[in-house]
């Protein structure tokens, strides 16, 4: 790769969103002001070729994309001038030229701006998603089309059905003032979760991971968390990313092959990322009871800052799981609790829970479900009963490595058991 | 500004007749407060008054076959969607048992 390709992948992956909501400020049109960013980011390729690389490339880019867009406004604004008889709405008035030179200070709010356009509750929770990962992270449809598992053209009319609505029914381009401000983020945190955790086990294929996924959703956080200083929840969703990511490369083996959290290799997680994840949680947990993402990301916390798995604070993690099924009555929850619990407690008793869960018709098809499952009995000595548990997990799996792994647990535990009954 | 309309949906048949004063009243001090901005509005009679049609056939009740049907609606004048669901949620139907579906206006008249 050259200088100049670097220099326009590197103001891609980091300036697209603050480019393209500048853009569409002059644009009042979404597509239209898409058009005109991947334009002048085509355009950046000759002209730094050409001239050298900017000392500022986003304000190179913007400036560009903004110039074609009104270019494009006016010369429709000619068109309809000689079409008298169409009644027009009126036409967004373009920002004067001397609008361009924005203040620095203005920067982050624009890409917030666009965050929390397209989180408006009025968008469905897929349309939210996939139109962050277009708008403000730049993913190519064919890419988001891909993670939804649906074909490119199915993905390209939900994007301008959603854009679509945003024009007509006139969905503003702002943060919303502050009584609004808890329902609207709460989208935005949930996106952005399920932006990473999309990525954490991808939804198909042969590896585990998307990686790329996973740095939008962290840098995302990031830019939240400069944005809104003072919430707490967004401290939390921080916090929860950056501890589950330092286990990122221990994963799976050098084979691909997936490890448990027990068996992976503690001195190679990014002690670091722990750290700061740490500072987020103790400041989320003061003042106040804390909401979902602060819980959960100070359990994920405390199974990261233990020496070894066996000295994980297995009660401290069934309060806190307590605690967070209170403020968040999720079955998925109340199941990850019985993994803490069966250390706690016992399998027996975490057992009885799981039985319990497995009549909640929400945790039908829930592949996690029979694996938990599975593993309780293995322990309790129900050989019988844990293969088939295991078997039942592993037609729901839908990712490989997932399904290898539990392949491999149910052939473990049929050897075992035939050598016992030898 | 833009225009949206704000259709107002209720438990079958929705008589307005059913409406006891004080839910009257309500509705009527919410059009007092939009002002302006509320344009037009209308209550209908019960559902089970309504005749549809579709192709040929003209048949008994309301189109579609649900269990809330449209009660009434009215046309505000809004900045943008935010403003307007400021409006809609202030209806007092919402607190009512029933609900409001906001659409935007493509075109329309109104005579005289």
């Amino acid at each position: 790769m050259t200088d100049v390709e670097a220099a326009v992948v590197d103001a891609h992956r980091r300036r697209w969103a603050l480019v393209l909501a500048s853009t569409a400020r002059v644009a009042g049109d979404l597509d239209l002001a898409e058009e005109c960013v991947q334009e002048a980011y085509a355009a950046a390729l000759t002209s730094w070729a050409r001239d050298g690389i900017p000392d500022n490339p986003a304000a190179w880019l913007t400036t560009t994309a903004r110039r074609r867009a009104m270019d494009a406004v006016r010369r429709e604004r000619v068109f309809r001038s000689k079409l008298p008889l169409l009644i027009e709405p009126e036409p967004e008035e373009p920002a004067d030229e001397g609008d361009m030179d924005e203040p620095e200070d203005a920067v982050p709010d624009e890409r917030l701006r666009l965050i929390f356009m397209c989180c408006h509750p009025a968008l469905a929770q897929e349309a939210q998603l996939a139109l962050t990962l277009r708008l403000v992270c730049g993913v190519p449809t064919v890419d988001i089309a891909r993670a939804f598992l649906v074909p490119e053209t199915t993905m390209a009319a939900r994007l301008t059905r959603a854009k679509k609505k945003i024009s007509t029914a006139r969905i503003p381009y702002r943060v919303p003032g502050a009584a609004a401000l808890p329902d609207r983020l709460r989208g935005v945190l949930g996106v952005i979760h399920l932006l990473f955790t999309t990525g954490y086990t991808a939804p198909s294929g042969t590896s585990l991971m998307r990686t790329d996924l996973m740095d939008q959703a962290l840098h995302l956080a990031r830019m939240l968390r400069e944005l809104m200083p003072d919430e707490r929840e967004v401290w939390g969703l921080l916090a929860l990313l950056l501890v589950t990511d330092a286990r990122r490369a221990t994963r799976v083996d050098s084979r691909g092959r997936l490890l448990r959290l027990e068996d992976q290799d503690r001195s190679r997680w990014d002690r670091a990322a722990i750290g700061e994840a740490h500072d987020l949680i103790v400041g989320g947990l003061r003042g106040g009871r804390p909401g979902r993402y602060v819980l959960q990301a100070a359990i994920a916390s405390l199974y990261a800052e233990a020496p070894a798995y066996d000295q994980t604070d297995w009660p401290q993690i069934v309060t806190l799981y307590d605690a967070l099924l209170k403020v968040w009555p999720s079955p998925v929850v109340a199941l990850n609790r019985t993994v803490a619990l069966a250390r706690v407690s016992g399998p027996a008793r975490a057992l009885a829970d799981v039985e319990e869960l497995e009549k909640d018709e929400r945790l039908a098809g829930y592949q996690y479900l029979p694996a938990i499952k599975a593993d309780l009995l293995r322990r309790l000595g129900r050989a019988r009963a844990a293969s088939a548990a295991y078997r039942q997990a592993m037609e729901l799996a839908t990712n490989e490595a997932e399904r290898v792994f539990l392949a491999e647990q149910l052939s473990d535990l049929e050897e075992a058991d035939q050598e016992a009954g030898r | 500004m833009a225009q949206y309309a704000i259709l107002l949906y209720a438990q079958a048949p929705a008589d307005a007749d059913d409406l006891t004063p004080q839910e009257r009243e309500a509705h009527q001090r919410h059009a007092d407060e939009l002002g302006d901005a509320m344009l037009t509005a209308f209550a209908l009679q019960p559902s089970t008054t309504a005749t549809s049609i579709r192709g040929d056939a003209v048949t008994d009740g309301p189109f579609v076959d649900a269990k809330e049907v449209v009660a009434g609606f009215c046309v505000i004048e809004a900045p943008d969607l935010d403003a307007a669901l400021e409006m809609a949620r202030r209806n007092p139907i919402t607190q009512l048992g029933g609900g409001v579906e906001v659409r935007p206006v493509a075109s329309g008249f109104v005579r005289g």
